[in-house]
């Protein structure tokens, strides 16, 4: 029960910062859109606040509420780089991620987003089992 | 356009992706391993925020503009064409691979592992390429 509580705690706190970013500003909060603004687009301060803001809210978890920082993935540095390739050529070519689409493209009821949630979301479970059963189970 | 209220936006993110344990590739990876040892915790996590954006969106837009900016600015693309789905499933498959997503990936910046900076140096090329790429491919398509 309380090993639930923290994903939903902050699941809804995601949920609020995409609100209050609609609301206030009236923009998507999508990352790997506001990543890539940040470089290329025409309005960068707002994004460069954001992503400063991104790294302060995961200082204070970790500083001020003293969550355990995850430990590093054991994943090969060659797979860690395609795999960032793929999400990056991915993300923009389908104009959002797992934010973008998933947290406040399924708020807006948008059919985009619906049907890229569930293509990222399956493709995300194939790749895993593949790993899983294929390759590592293969060798 | 005044850009403050984004600071505070992008504290509630890193606060909620980090809280929700969507930072660690282990669980992410886990979530995603239906068939094997399912880690159900990121069903809170989706479920949690789209419960919030579901409810709260259709009331910020009965407004006719945001509080501090003079109009939405949203996608204001309705159909689905094969750049989206093939998109997103290029996406799916690097996700799958890693456990990142470029959120989580780049608030575990802040753990300073190498794996984390490589993934959002090769994300970043991989957006910059993309270009390129669907111009290619738009390229090789007309010409057959």
């Amino acid at each position: 029960m309380n090993n639930y509580l923290l994903p939903l705690t902050g699941g809804i706190i995601l949920g609020l910062s995409a609100i209050w970013l609609l609301l206030t500003l009236g923009r998507v909060a999508g990352i790997s859109g506001i990543a890539w603004g940040s470089i290329a687009g025409p309005d960068r301060g707002w994004r460069w606040l954001f992503l400063i803001g991104l790294l302060l809210g995961g200082l204070m978890t970790h500083s001020l509420l003293g969550q355990p920082v995850p430990s590093e993935s054991t994943a090969p540095l060659w797979l860690i780089a395609f795999s960032g390739l793929l999400v990056g050529i991915g993300t923009r070519m389908g104009s959002g991620c797992t934010s973008g689409h998933g947290v406040c493209g399924l708020g807006r009821r948008s059919p985009r987003s619906m049907a890229a949630t569930l293509t990222f979301m399956t493709l995300g479970v194939v790749t895993v089992f593949m790993m899983q059963n294929l390759i590592r189970g293969g060798a | 356009m005044k850009a403050w209220p984004a600071l505070i936006s992008g504290i509630l993110f890193g606060l909620g992706l980090t809280l929700s344990g969507m930072s660690d590739p282990a669980k992410v990876l886990g979530f995603l391993n239906v068939t094997g040892a399912w880690v159900p915790d990121l069903i809170f996590v989706m479920g949690g925020a789209v419960v919030v954006t579901l409810a709260l969106t259709p009331w910020v837009m009965r407004r006719e503009a945001p509080l501090l900016a003079s109009a939405f600015s949203l996608p204001g693309q309705q159909l689905l064409d094969r750049r989206l789905v093939g998109g997103a499933m290029l996406f799916g498959i690097g996700w799958g691979l890693s456990g990142y997503c470029p959120g989580p990936a780049l608030v575990s910046l802040l753990y300073g592992y190498e794996s984390t900076l490589v993934f959002c140096l090769a994300m970043f090329v991989g957006m910059t390429l993309e270009g390129r790429l669907s111009r290619a491919l738009a390229g090789s398509e007309s010409a057959n």
